[in-house]
């Protein structure tokens, strides 16, 4: 399967800006079903991106962000060709990972 | 007194003659079926009202009606949401069916920069064909159940279809078929027409009101607003293709909706596309 994880880094010099995008429905549990079951939650919890073995950008998570969430962010110290690893958990215990070079 | 009177008899004569004239005139247009001049009347009505925004541009929907809105999109654009679905449909037209054959069999130059060619007439069917029809069709005839015509899969695929055509002038045509003719009608007197509770036509919201805000959204130009489809709306957290925007319209003037795919609103696709013909595919799309 595919990664859930789309990521665009590109260096301009100082600064690393970070783009990404991901695959996740994003449940809050205070939805119902069209039978007016409930939703199970169903959300990120923690979402890390990781430079050169440190965290350099976390965000922790709960019901009320987005579907398929996006998240935009810059840091300095990262070279072009530099690899950035990012990954996910969610409150189901699932987790993906993804790398990309910082362009 | 006779100078006066003959002044009057003849401005009155006068003015006969321009009753007369006048409701001659109109009724004959009415009367007459010309989707050339239809095309080129909607097309001006736009560019006049308008004036600043670039032809192409209007295919963009509520992007080229405001300048915060087109900011935020082109930022937007570069990771569009609708990649996800995009990626979907390039995997799914390209993975065949049961029987080995695949969607690509089913369209002229394999489905690929096609976009713009749908909905057709078809002469034998005597009936207006549009590509989600079409798709599911093709699914049919090879032995595959058909898809939800509102979103999900059907939204993939097309707006794998769109992706390869992006930049097609749409190139609708009305071939010489009474039939043809009457389709086309029928889907612009559908536009016209008021409904639901609200007592909306599509035309109220956009042909009258693009621009303008309905709530917090700002409404589309119909000229090329099916250029775009299918669209990712942030509004349904999700894609949905033409028939999802036809039916919710409907919804939404609290009317009842049709089907997907019935008659009228094939009719009503393919009057708006003619109307559109000229302006570039620009599906998929993504709107607030």
């Amino acid at each position: 399967m595919a990664s859930t994880i789309r990521v665009r880094a590109t260096s301009s010099g100082e600064t690393t800006e970070v783009q990404a995008l991901i695959q996740h429905p994003m449940d809050s549990g205070f939805v119902k079903d069209a039978k007016g079951e409930i939703i199970p939650p169903h959300f990120i919890q923690q979402l890390t991106f990781e430079y050169d073995g440190k965290n350099v950008f976390t965000a922790d998570w709960g019901g009320g962000v987005s579907k398929d969430p996006y998240v935009k962010f810059a840091f300095k110290g990262a070279k072009k060709g530099d690899e950035l690893k990012i990954s996910w958990v969610d409150n189901k215990g699932a987790t993906d990972t993804t790398t990309a070079k910082i362009q | 007194m006779k100078l006066r009177s003959a002044i009057y008899l003849a401005s009155a004569a006068f003015a006969l003659a321009v009753l007369t004239l006048a409701s001659t005139l109109p009724s004959d247009a009415a009367d007459k079926v010309d989707p050339v001049a239809d095309a080129k009347a909607f097309r001006k009505f736009f560019t006049d009202k308008f004036p600043k925004v670039k032809l192409e541009d209007f295919v963009n929907g509520p992007y080229s009606m405001n300048e915060d809105l087109h900011r935020q999109w082109q930022e937007k654009e570069q990771f569009p949401p609708y990649e996800f679905s995009l990626e979907m449909g390039k995997e799914m037209f390209s993975k065949p069916f049961k029987n080995g054959k695949s969607y690509a069999d089913c369209f002229p130059n394999g489905g690929i920069g096609v976009r713009q060619n749908y909905p057709y007439f078809d002469e034998k069917e005597g009936k207006v064909i549009t590509l989600e029809l079409a798709l599911n069709r093709c699914r049919e005839a090879n032995g595959e159940p058909p898809y939800s015509y509102v979103k999900d899969e059907m939204a993939a695929l097309t707006a794998y279809m769109a992706f390869t055509s992006r930049g097609k002038p749409m190139d609708i045509k009305i071939p010489n078929d009474p039939r043809a003719l009457a389709a086309y009608e029928n889907g612009k007197e559908y536009f016209y027409t008021r409904r639901g509770q609200l007592n909306f036509s599509c035309a109220t919201c956009h042909v009258q009101s693009p621009g303008e805000r309905v709530r917090a959204e700002i409404l589309a130009p119909a000229l090329g607003i099916v250029n775009a489809m299918p669209i990712y709306r942030s509004e349904w957290s999700g894609m949905g293709t033409t028939s999802r925007r036809f039916t919710t319209c409907n919804s939404q003037i609290r009317g009842v909706p049709l089907s997907p795919q019935d008659d009228e609103y094939r009719n009503v696709e393919y009057y708006l596309s003619y109307v559109s013909n000229g302006l570039p595919i620009s599906g998929p799309g993504a709107r607030p």
